[in-house]
């Protein structure tokens, strides 16, 4: 064999919640805090195991709000940081989670999507908090998320979103669905030689002539970590280059629309899908997460039925995959959106799709997943 | 042989079953080659509450997690059975421990019926080898794994120290269905 073959991966049989956890170690993660809530505990509890031996730090908070407090404040001294927690939690750390967006502080939070609204069904599957990822929190400000349907590609998209967190300086949000978390599945664990850990942007002035929302230097303004000489405020307020509060309504304006840039201007560095069969396709599913799955096999059993079903996995959830659902959409008789909620993405589907056809969604909660055999029948109503 | 298998361990929380389905999952991977998931189901009450775990095998990569058309199913409660014992093939095999579980359709599956609990009761004298008991017996009464490979893959995820009772206890639920009839 030759020898500049890649190096032999490690394969393992884990859990989705602990491939999360693993993969966020590698990601160069050494700071968590988080409060434990089903189905994300195993997050919580492998963490509290490995980061200590990394020479890193667990801490358990009172609350979720909290976890999501400290977080921010270890993302601050330079910290790649991370917190897991479920739709609850989720509601819970908004508040901060726009605090963060807004002084642009790297983090990565985790939701294991667990059935109902309120405390609904922890044990069980929901994929209901598409909408909640993206406007969850008060006010304009970029959103990420991604949605992993396989654990080996969970354990890239871990690695990509403190990447992405760190090249942005935002929050990113990995959203991915009790049974996700859960599943046990043959995982191939990459070499750190295959991919890259990226960095903040650092300052490379003085302190004295540091600010940091230096817009000069672009839309992603260095960061840099506090105890390191450079003073600088941070405040949930509109603020200025110094990081001090405005009111300039003009300031304020390009501030806003300056975050907003880092997703917008960055879209094919964050934008991620998979097609399956949509070259001819004439009927088109999109569908996320694990759900994507079931898609998957009910595309493929369509075909064997002679009808030309495609399948568009965004793996980006936000921002929305629009060339390729417009793509797919213009060419197709009717496009099927099978979500574990009561019809969130299929807004976004419907929104930029451009379809002749209708757009019908497939649509359970409760716990249970879709099954191939149910997005089949809706497949074979429009062929 | 079917490239395909599906295997239900359904119990209540607390009596550790839920091992079983790794270690089964693990004998696929590790020992067979195969692809193999495996998902748990629990309720939010940890102890108690009717708990299960589904492995899927398969020569492919598995798409669909969930199970559809179960080939073997263990209970060791009869709340478990209520609540789980759906998605089972017809001809299913089915493995309760007849203190436990009561009432099953005898006339849809293939019934065994192997006092489990008092096996490892009497002979273990630990309940935690309850896990290991199981699955001797289900190695003795399906054949779409190499029991072999269920032994070694029990040997690989038991605890250090453990090694030697685990064995043991596997090997009595083996021996303990050889002689067994279903219904």
């Amino acid at each position: 064999m030759d020898n500049t073959e890649k190096k032999q991966r490690q394969v393992v049989f884990w859990p989705g919640n602990k491939v999360v956890a693993e993969a966020a170690v590698a990601a160069g993660c050494r700071f968590f805090a988080g409060y434990p809530i089903t189905p994300s505990s195993e997050i919580a509890h492998v963490m509290s195991k490995r980061l200590p031996e990394m020479g890193g730090k667990f801490i358990q908070m009172e609350d979720e709000i909290a976890a999501m407090g400290a977080i921010i404040g270890a993302s601050l001294t330079g910290q790649r940081v991370m917190t897991a927690t479920s739709g609850p939690g989720f509601s819970l750390k908004q508040e901060n989670i726009g605090f963060a967006s807004f002084i642009e502080a790297p983090c990565v939070i985790v939701n294991v999507m667990r059935g109902g609204p309120s405390t609904g069904l922890p044990t069980a599957l929901g994929q209901a908090d598409v909408m909640q990822a993206r406007w969850g929190t008060h006010g304009d400000r970029p959103v990420i998320a991604l949605t992993p349907s396989y654990l080996d590609e969970l354990y890239n998209e871990v690695i990509r979103a403190f990447n992405l967190a760190e090249m942005l300086r935002m929050p990113v949000f990995l959203l991915i669905d009790e049974v996700l978390g859960h599943l046990s599945e043959r995982v191939e664990i990459p070499d750190p030689s295959e991919y890259e850990l990226v960095e903040r942007p650092r300052p490379t002035v003085s302190p004295e002539e540091y600010y940091p929302y230096d817009s000069s230097q672009g839309d992603v303004p260095p960061m840099a970590d506090y105890f390191t000489g450079y003073r600088w405020h941070t405040t949930g307020l509109n603020h200025d280059k110094t990081g001090f509060p405005t009111t300039d309504p003009v300031i304020c304006q390009a501030e806003e629309e300056r975050m907003e840039r880092k997703v917008s201007g960055n879209l094919e560095l964050i934008e991620k899908y998979e097609e399956y069969m949509t070259e001819d396709a004439e009927i088109g599913v999109v569908a996320f997460g694990t759900t994507a799955r079931a898609a998957l096999v009910a595309v493929a059993d369509a075909r064997k039925k002679g009808i030309k079903a495609g399948l568009l996995r965004p793996v980006t959830l936000w921002p929305f995959p629009e060339k390729p659902t417009r793509r797919l959409g213009q060419r197709i008789k009717a496009m099927i959106v099978p979500e574990a909620n009561l019809g969130q993405m299929i807004y976004e589907v419907e929104r930029v799709a451009g379809c002749n056809g209708p757009v019908v969604g497939v649509n359970k909660i409760g716990g249970v997943p879709i099954y191939p055999g149910e997005i089949l029948t809706r497949i074979e109503e429009f062929a | 042989m079917s490239d395909h298998f599906e295997a239900r361990f359904a119990a209540v929380g607390g009596q550790g079953i839920l091992l079983a389905g790794d270690i089964i999952a693990e004998a696929a991977i590790s020992f067979e080659g195969k692809y193999a998931v495996d998902s748990p189901t629990y309720t939010a009450q940890v102890r108690g509450g009717p708990t299960k775990v589904d492995v899927i095998i398969n020569t492919k990569r598995i798409e669909f997690t969930r199970t559809t058309a179960i080939d073997f199913m263990l209970c060791l409660a009869q709340k478990s059975w209520d609540r789980f014992g759906f998605d089972l093939k017809d001809n299913c095999t089915v493995l309760i421990d007849p203190s436990l579980v009561h009432e099953v359709d005898e006339e849809k599956y293939k019934v065994y019926r192997l006092p489990i609990i008092e096996l490892t009761k009497t002979k273990m004298k630990k309940m935690v080898y309850t896990s290991a008991v199981s699955l001797g017996a289900m190695a003795g009464l399906t054949n779409y794994l190499n029991p072999e490979s269920i032994r070694k893959a029990l040997l690989k995820k038991a605890p250090r120290g453990t090694e030697e009772p685990n064995m043991q206890a596997f090997d009595i639920g083996f021996e303990a269905v050889k002689d067994l009839r279903h219904g």
